[in-house]
């Protein structure tokens, strides 16, 4: 023993040792440090390059993988559109129930006047105007529509308050009035705190005025005339406010002020329900405002119960969707369906091939494995085409069928843009991920084995099928996960070959990826199909096990 | 049908001018012909790729022969599909079934002859005890270890209670210990069943221990057929001589033949007497062949008739029961002798010079 580890000092036991008191004094390692820690020390640096080692692979998966589907998870919850839009609405429809059957009130046709004027100049209400069409049809052009006339709303004031003073409609005494001292564009507009203690409606919609034409257009409040629902807000504050107050008001431009509060009394008037419905009638409908309450939470499960065929009602309860909208569950089940085909297509195919391979010299494996896989070299697109070619009512098939005289020539077989065609070009395009594995399984299972259950007396058929193909079972899970997954999700041959029938939910996914653009529907179809196929590998890890499955 | 004494079949197998050829270029067996006698323990010894496994998969009819008869029972076998054969196979790795239980793969031959349910679980049970693995009917093959394995393939292959067994260099996987009780078990449960068994192997000590004949093989042919006894003592070509046991060579000239008596010339000049073998004229060259264990130096041991020859002592290594000694005789440095470690033996110091003999019937001239 040397003379570091003879004189090193005992450890102290911890808790651990003193509970099991008949555990010896821990080991030493040479240097004298208990051999538990120098043996973790260099198990850690060990760790340490390890992780070292898949760090880029694994910032690499995290960046490119699991990133999206973690926003995919995000979008198909998300709605926050609704009250980033329309914040004012949003709080003063809290106050409304849906079920009394009666329009919100004038206090909630105000928020939203405020809310769209603003939206329409940020150019953002047609955006939520096509989010809540996924709803409810119709509220698209609503939106649209009234967005054109929204900024006119209040006008009737506007007029008046000209009369009065030209200035009223005037850019430059508007600032005046409202701006903080310091304010200067192109700073975020800034209403003076005097001014917003006395006339808080007036600020606020003033404000959102000049922000929007800042943010939206890159203007200087200075030089644009407000809008009119301004003066609706001016008209309202003056109503409810205490002519000595206005009197008491020192702030710049306070005599216009005075003169309109001492002339507003007088004033025509006009509710701002009227301002919509002469815009558009359907404002009338408590439907309108029960879907903009309905999807106001910043998170909804809408686009899963569109996902589902079924929907939020107005009144928030979960209904069936319309008929004529149901579309998802039969192109759920249809999907599955086809997979499910396109697996046991590509089992009766590939096994007996795999079988041939795996039993052959090996220099004539090799030369039909390189058949086997010559489609990967060639495009995916000119597979498909090619089968398009081949399919086709005028194609090569059809033709020849019909040169033999099997199908008269009035009644072509329709092979292509169904779901046959969709299942003929996708086996033959996922036949080698069944063929691969399989091939992979059968070439380690020894001939001795069908050997011995001949000589054991077994049929040739026997000997197959009570030897042979329990142990090739591993090579067709693993061919059947493959090939299940990829064509669950697969795209590109249902897309060209599918027609209307032979789709996939994956085309629909594209279709509101790229189409329709309704992100949140695509991410909810897009995530029920990564349940799908997780609760299908579990169930098919409680029926076969996933340790059976090999890749060889 | 020819019978011997036990009324038993002498030539239950026989194989006919058997040839063998996978490519069409070589042949593998050339020219077999083989009879085996029913109840017979008959073991193919030979070195890896002589064709012992090729005969054994013609006889159970994984391979065809490319000439020739192969005779079962009589019949003729060649056209008749292996699992119509009945024969019994042992697979040097066992071949038992990875996804069945032993019980499950004990039943297999069974239930494909659709046996009923009782007579096949009594069968099994009957073999297991046999394999005293009685315990372990519940266990995939995988749960067992390489000498259980090997029982449950052996009492796989007899439990449909076949009149013939192949076995196929089944103890090849094992270590040496296990090899050897293995051997006795196969041995023991042969003769008890009293059924035919064609063993393959490259071990030329379980070939002696276990078979009542053994069939040397090399290059697709059978060199001896004949006991172990005779096989040791009396091997009839250099390749047995070599192959069976250890053996000392030495290179020399016929002189004369007169009879049961050869007079070679060694090629260091000196001349003895041996048994001739296949020598059949004087100038043919011979390999001459002595055993370890007949080799003599102690004077007193040395029968009269004994032909005596100088030697040097080279090594002398104690091994306990034996001694062996490793001298230069007649310029061969590597002769070998092996004495019993007697109280009366005397030791052998190195570089010693001796005078060792034998007697001429243990000396025998071989072929070249
Ligand atoms: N299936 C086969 N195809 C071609 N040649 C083979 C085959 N099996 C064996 N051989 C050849 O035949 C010869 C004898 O082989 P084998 O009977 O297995 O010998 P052993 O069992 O004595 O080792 C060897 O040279 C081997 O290469
Ligand atoms: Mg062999």
């Amino acid at each position: 023993m040397t003379d570091a580890a003879a004189d090193a000092p005992i450890p102290k036991p911890d808790a651990g040792d003193r509970a099991r008191p008949e555990r010896q004094e821990p080991l030493l390692a040479a240097d004298g440090s208990p051999l538990k820690k120098s043996l973790q020390r260099s198990l850690r640096r060990q760790k340490l390059r390890a992780f070292g080692l898949v760090a880029p692979l694994l910032l690499f998966v995290l960046v490119t993988f699991i990133a999206p589907i973690a926003d995919m998870l995000f979008r198909s919850v998300e709605n926050q559109i609704v009250s980033e839009t329309l914040p004012r609405t949003v709080v003063a429809l809290e106050q409304w129930d849906p079920e009394q059957d009666e329009l919100p009130s004038e206090d909630t046709f105000l928020a939203m006047a405020y809310d769209l004027v603003e939206a329409q100049e940020l150019k953002i209400h047609t955006r939520l105007g096509t989010r809540l069409n996924y709803e409810t049809t119709g509220i698209s052009s609503l939106f649209r529509r009234t967005g054109r006339g929204v900024d006119d709303f209040g006008e009737i004031y506007l007029d008046q308050f000209e009369d009065l003073n030209p200035n009223w409609d005037e850019a430059g005494p508007w600032v005046d009035l409202v701006a903080d001292e310091g304010w200067e564009h192109p700073a975020p507009f800034e209403p003076s705190e005097r001014f917003a203690a006395l006339m808080s409606e007036t600020a606020a919609a003033y404000a959102s005025f000049a922000r929007a034409i800042q943010q939206g257009s890159d203007d200087n409040p200075r030089e644009e005339e407000p809008w009119a629902p301004v003066h609706m807000a001016l008209y309202h504050d003056l109503m409810r406010t205490d002519p000595g107050a206005i009197a008491a008001y020192e702030g710049p431009r306070a005599e216009m002020l005075r003169e309109a509060r001492a002339a507003v009394e007088g004033f025509e008037s006009q509710p701002v329900r009227e301002m919509f419905v002469a815009e558009e009638e359907d404002w009338l409908d408590p439907e309108v405002w029960a879907t903009i309450k309905t999807f106001s939470p910043p998170y909804t499960p809408g686009y899963f119960l569109t996902s589902v065929d079924l929907k939020l009602s107005p009144d928030g309860e979960v209904v069936a969707q319309d008929e004529d909208q149901r579309i998802y569950m039969l192109l759920f089940q249809r999907t599955l369906f086809m997979s499910l085909m396109i697996m046991g297509c590509t089992i009766l195919l590939g096994y007996p091939i795999a079988y041939l391979i795996s039993n052959l010299p090996l220099r004539t494996a090799n030369l039909l494995l390189i058949l086997v896989l010559l489609p990967f070299w060639t495009s995916l697109l000119v597979r498909t085409s090619a089968w398009k070619v081949l399919l086709q009512q005028q194609g090569v098939i059809n033709d020849t069928l019909v040169w033999i005289g099997l199908v008269a020539d009035d009644a072509r077989l329709t092979m292509i843009n169904n779901q046959f065609g969709t299942i003929v070009a996708m086996t033959h395009i996922l036949l080698p991920f069944m063929i691969l594995p399989l091939y992979s399984v059968m070439k380690t299972i020894p001939p001795s084995y069908v050997r011995a259950a001949k000589s054991l007396g077994a049929t040739n058929w026997t000997a197959f099928w009570r030897v042979y193909f329990p142990q090739s079972v591993p090579g067709i899970g693993a061919g059947c996960i493959l090939v299940f997954i990829l064509s669950i999700g697969y795209y590109i041959t249902p897309e060209l070959v599918g027609g209307t029938t032979g789709t996939f939910i994956s085309n629909r996914i594209a279709f509101h990826i790229s189409s329709s653009l309704n992100w949140g529907l695509a991410a909810a179809l897009g995530t029920i199909l990564l349940v799908v196929v997780l609760v299908l590998y579990w169930v098919y890890d409680r029926i076969v096990g996933i340790d059976n499955v090999s890749l060889g | 049908m020819a019978l011997d004494a036990g009324n038993r079949k002498t030539d239950f197998v026989v194989f006919d001018r058997v040839q063998k050829s996978y490519d069409g270029e070589t042949l593998v067996v050339k020219d077999l012909n083989l009879d085996i006698a029913q109840g017979e323990f008959l073991t193919m010894l030979g070195p890896s790729g002589s064709g012992k496994t090729t005969c054994l998969m013609m006889l159970a009819g994984f391979e065809t022969a490319t000439h020739g008869d192969i005779r079962l029972d009589g019949k003729p076998i060649n056209n008749i599909p292996p699992h119509k054969r009945g024969i019994g196979m042992v697979f040097q790795n066992y071949a038992l079934f990875p996804h069945m239980t032993v019980e499950e793969n004990l039943a297999f031959p069974l239930e494909v002859r659709k046996i009923g349910k009782d007579e096949r679980e009594a069968k099994v049970r009957r073999a297991l005890d046999m394999v005293q693995m009685a315990d372990f009917g519940g266990r995939r093959p995988a749960q067992l270890s390489g000498g259980q394995q090997q029982r449950i393939a052996l009492a796989r292959a007899l439990v449909f209670e076949p009149e013939l067994v192949l076995m196929d260099e089944p103890l090849g996987a094992l270590d040496k210990q296990l090899r050897e009780r293995m051997q006795f078990e196969i041995t023991r449960l042969a003769h008890e069943i009293g059924i035919t068994v064609v063993y393959v192997t490259h071990d030329q000590t379980e070939a002696l221990t276990m078979s009542d004949r053994v069939a040397v093989f090399n290059d697709g042919k059978i060199q001896q057929l004949a006991e172990p006894d005779v096989l040791y003592e009396k091997p009839e070509n250099s390749f047995v001589a070599q192959f069976i046991g250890e053996n000392n060579t030495l290179q020399g000239t016929v002189q004369d033949i007169d009879g049961k008596v050869a007079t070679v010339r060694l090629d260091d000049g000196e001349i003895i007497d041996c048994t001739p073998v296949n020598v059949s004229q004087p100038g043919e060259r011979t390999q001459v062949s002595i055993r370890p264990e007949r080799v003599e130096y102690n004077r007193e041991r040395l029968s009269p008739d004994a032909h005596t020859i100088h030697a040097e002592v080279l090594e002398f290594i104690y091994m306990g029961d034996i001694f062996r000694t490793r001298l230069r005789v007649a310029g061969n440095e590597d002769f070998v002798i092996k004495t019993r470690n007697a109280p009366d033996q005397r030791r052998l110091q190195r570089g010693e010079k001796i005078e060792i003999g034998w007697l001429p019937e243990d000396c025998r001239a071989l072929d070249a």
